[in-house]
């Protein structure tokens, strides 16, 4: 195990130079919704440093325990953004993961979602299909106007959680491919709508579809498109993300555009900054590729306001709709103007700005599934904050905020719909 | 090592969840915000009520534990960083209630893990103001700033944390109850303990609650930012505008240095060939007043030599024009992998002798600093840029901080303007006064802490 765990402080030296950065001041507390809930010093940023900087001077023997500290984490960004030294806190948690996660092993269930199913689009899409016919069988409505679902009768998986249930009919049914010419916009794009649209939410793709050929923007939507990674690499699994790295990559480079749009804000930071982040052991061809890629990738709301320009009123009058930062989008990808102007461009909508609406919404990915009842408390305090706005809907720009946010109106009986921004847009047209 | 039967004792009074003793959650208390070495302790305990944290204490006292207390860890001088034998931390952040706002009487109670910004906060919806701002105010806790007496940059106007402490009851290192000063402006029943208390970093008692002067707000505000081609017209200007009775709340200097640092970082356009630049706020309870104390103040600017000076019109200017100031620590930081943050202080007529003494040190040791702070109040933070895994760089930052303290000593100046002493400093305490001095520290403390369990070693040594 001395040996052991040597090899595993070898690798992680590998990021001595960013972590030193740390200067230990603390401000990271102010601003992480995991330690506002727990106080651990072990679950803020600057605890998981020293842990970590602990493991690659060998000055701590239980790896196991570090590793757990590190995926208590909703990787939100909020510190990094708020960090007076600059410290690159989401590249270190991200490598530090893969690091520490291929050292300590997936755990099995990981490692049968990741390896068996998430790396083979073909047969993952055709599992769900079939569950998406079955689902009734167990769940029942539970909020007609936000459309989530809750256990019928006592399941361990779901547990109380009020879900949103899998589309009768996913976006690659509805749109299985795409391929057209720019019109007057003089742009095409490709379009990548990201594991959540395609199963949950097609409407969401189907709206952001219906905007783009409104702008008569061209577009390329190809068959076949995989997961962008994100969840196989923050559960430490670079093997199978570098699959879907290549396997998305190749797909799209089959025909040309300007940019690569996504609605999902988690899907455009990773294929933005995690992609080529990740791509250093890659051969530089690769890396070049993977680069030019991610430069081209935009969230849709930014490609409309900032690359398009399209026309954005004033303020209107009619339903009252608030908007929530998706992190990705705020903290990692700077956006968080454009789909504000976006909203305010419909002129049935009354838009009204919520408390702390870069407030994390706790769902982090399969955060939400490993500690469920922490991600319940940090979603508990973005549901008060969307109900005292005011507001009849709550929209955002990225498909897992929608699916936590959902969760938590639904439990409280809050009659609050949840939207993606870009349907709200697709309304005023 | 700490016995079982002591481990489940601390978890029958706090609970299991708030008594940590695995090696990772040990491991992330053995530091704080100063650069020195960590030190893991062996148990870290978090009460939750007055109740448990008195018997906490008195536990600790029967098992000759030694106690660090900890609100959010952001000390630079090492005061949080925990005892290496045997070693408890006593977590505050579980006692985070704000018990009485008092708008009647102009005073706040509250339990020693409460923010100091949510604080101010909640004293402000009140139309009220609580005025120490120390740094680190988004996360510093209240028990902390009042064990360290914490400073900010509206010292010289409105003073520090010690003067808005009303009275401390705390816990004594037996766990029995001490109650010191209260709720009245006047009180002199018994001794000042709560005065002894500000600043004792922990060594003294365990604070369970304090009570706070609160003050009516300022009204109305006026920032401006003037650029000086010689350090000097800087500190003659601030001199100056002392000398016209005129107390900004805000005084704030940037060196030369720092001005490009802070420029390599935000390309704001900032004067990189300027000796220094001040920003300065008025505030005051009439608005006609403010802007009459702005005007003077600019006058004097421009007499005292000022190459320019720029009057923000609106928020959003003063906004802008604080820029500067507010990215002089995250342009610093970014600069190097470690900062080194001093706060070495001189009566403010000697701080372009200080500037001048730092750079000269900077130039011998061959090393990176950048000045910034108080010019109001002379309190400096001259800020060494280093890695510390350069070990040889390292040992001249360490002869560089030496010579920083001696010269500033020899300016009539103190080792810590807001700090505080804690390891980081205690071996040149008796520097700045006798040798009586820490023998009557250490007398006091040795009366009211017999085993020396209360943060031993910390301030006075011993």
């Amino acid at each position: 195990m001395t040996q052991d765990l040597h090899s595993l402080a070898r690798m992680l030296m590998e990021l001595d130079d960013q972590m030193v950065a740390c200067m230990k001041c603390g401000m990271c507390q102010a601003v992480c919704p995991v330690f506002a809930e727990t106080m651990r010093e072990g679950d803020v940023a600057r605890g998981k440093i020293a842990l970590l900087e602990d493991l690659a001077h060998e000055m701590i023997r239980d790896a196991e325990g570090v590793q757990q500290k590190l995926n208590m984490c909703l990787l939100c960004g909020s510190c990094a953004a708020n960090c007076p030294s600059g410290v690159k806190v989401l590249d270190i948690f991200l490598k530090a993961r893969v690091i520490v996660n291929t050292y300590m092993g997936l755990s099995p269930t990981k490692k049968a979602i990741f390896k068996g199913l998430l790396t083979k689009p073909a047969l993952f899409n055709s599992l769900l299909d079939v569950a998406s016919k079955f689902q009734g069988l167990f769940t029942k409505p539970a909020s007609d106007v936000i459309g989530s679902s809750c256990a019928r009768i006592q399941a361990p998986v779901i547990g109380g959680r009020h879900f949103m249930p899998l589309a009768k009919k996913p976006l690659r049914k509805l749109v299985p491919s795409m391929s057209t010419r720019p019109g007057k916009s003089g742009y095409r794009v490709a379009f990548f709508p990201g594991c959540v649209v395609d199963k949950i939410y097609p409407h969401v793709g189907q709206a952001a579809l219906r905007v783009l050929e409104h702008h008569e923007v061209g577009v390329y939507l190809p068959a076949g498109q995989a997961c962008c990674g994100i969840p196989a690499l923050s559960s430490g699994d670079k093997e199978s993300f570098d699959q879907l790295v290549l396997h998305n990559l190749e797909l799209f480079e089959k025909e040309h555009f300007d940019y690569l749009l996504t609605p999902c804000a988690t899907c455009s930071a990773t294929i933005h900054e995690i992609w080529p982040l990740m791509s250093g052991d890659k051969k530089e061809s690769l890396r070049d590729r993977i680069q030019a890629m991610a430069e081209r990738t935009m969230d849709i709301g930014q490609f409309l306001v900032d690359v398009l320009h399209v026309e954005v009123p004033t303020q209107g009058s009619g339903t009252r709709v608030t908007y929530h930062d998706p992190c990705h989008l705020k903290k990692s990808l700077k956006v968080s103007e454009q789909p504000r102007a976006l909203l305010r461009s419909n002129p049935t909508v009354q838009f009204v700005e919520m408390a702390e609406a870069d407030r994390c919404c706790g769902c982090g990915g399969s955060f939400n599934l490993q500690h469920y009842d922490l991600s319940k408390d940090i979603g508990a305090q973005k549901r008060n904050n969307i109900v005292a706005s005011g507001a009849e809907v709550v929209a955002t720009g990225c498909p897992a905020c929608m699916l936590q946010i959902s969760d938590m109106l639904s439990q409280h009986g809050d009659r609050v719909a949840v939207k993606h921004f870009i349907e709200v847009y697709a309304e005023s047209l | 090592m700490i016995s079982t039967s002591l481990i489940s004792a601390f978890q029958t009074l706090l609970g299991k969840e708030n008594v940590l003793d695995s090696e990772a959650d040990r491991h992330s208390y053995a530091y704080d915000a100063a650069v020195l070495e960590p030190v893991v302790p062996e148990l870290v305990l978090r009460p939750t009520t007055s109740e448990q944290l008195g018997k906490t204490v008195a536990l600790c006292f029967e098992n000759d534990l030694p106690m660090t207390v900890r609100g959010a860890g952001t000390n630079l001088s090492g005061g949080t960083i925990p005892t290496k034998e045997k070693g408890v931390v006593i977590l505050t952040n579980g006692l985070n209630k704000i018990l009485e706002i008092n708008e009647q009487d102009l005073y706040a109670v509250v339990e020693p893990g409460v923010v100091t910004a949510k604080f101010a906060a909640e004293v402000a919806k009140r139309g009220l103001f609580y005025p120490p701002d120390p740094g680190s105010q988004a996360v510093s806790t209240l028990g902390g700033n009042v064990s360290e007496n914490a400073g900010g940059l509206r010292g010289l106007k409105y003073g520090v944390t010690k003067d808005y402490v009303m009275g401390i009851n705390f816990w004594n290192a037996q766990g029995e109850y001490v109650k010191s000063g209260g709720r009245t402006v006047k009180c002199v029943t018994g001794l000042n303990i709560s005065q002894l208390m500000v600043g004792s970093e922990g060594t003294l008692g365990v604070f369970d609650q304090i009570i706070l002067k609160l003050v009516p707000p300022p009204v109305a505000s006026k920032a401006m930012l003037a650029e000086f081609d010689d350090i000097d017209k800087a500190s003659q200007t601030v001199a100056a505008i002392i000398a016209a009775k005129i107390v900004p709340c805000t005084l704030e200097l940037l060196d030369n240095a720092t001005i490009n640092y802070v420029e390599a970082f935000t390309k704001a356009g900032l004067p990189t060939d300027a000796a220094a630049i001040l920003l300065i706020e008025v505030d005051g309870g009439h608005e006609a007043l403010v802007e009459d104390d702005a005007a003077k103040v600019l006058d004097i600017c421009k007499k005292e030599g000022a190459r320019r000076v720029v009057l923000a019109k609106d928020a959003a200017e003063k906004n802008k024009l604080w820029e500067a100031r507010r990215n002089a620590l995250p342009a610093l930081a970014r600069a190097r992998p470690t900062t080194v943050l001093e706060d070495a202080t001189v009566p403010r007529s000697q701080i372009p002798a200080m500037i001048r003494a730092i750079n000269k040190i900077a130039e011998k040791y061959r090393l990176q600093i950048g000045t910034f702070g108080h010019a109001g109040d002379g309190n400096l933070h001259p800020t060494i840029l280093t890695d510390r895994r350069d070990k040889e760089e390292f040992h001249r930052v360490e002869l560089a901080v030496d010579e920083i303290f001696d010269v500033a000593l020899s300016l009539g100046g103190t080792l810590s303007g807001e700090h505080g002493i804690g390891l980081a400093k205690a071996k040149w305490l008796e520097k700045e006064t006798t040798r009586a001095t820490i023998i009557y520290s250490r007398t006091i403390k040795k009366a009211v802490d017999p085993k020396y369990l209360l943060n031993p070693g910390k301030v006075i040594g011993g």
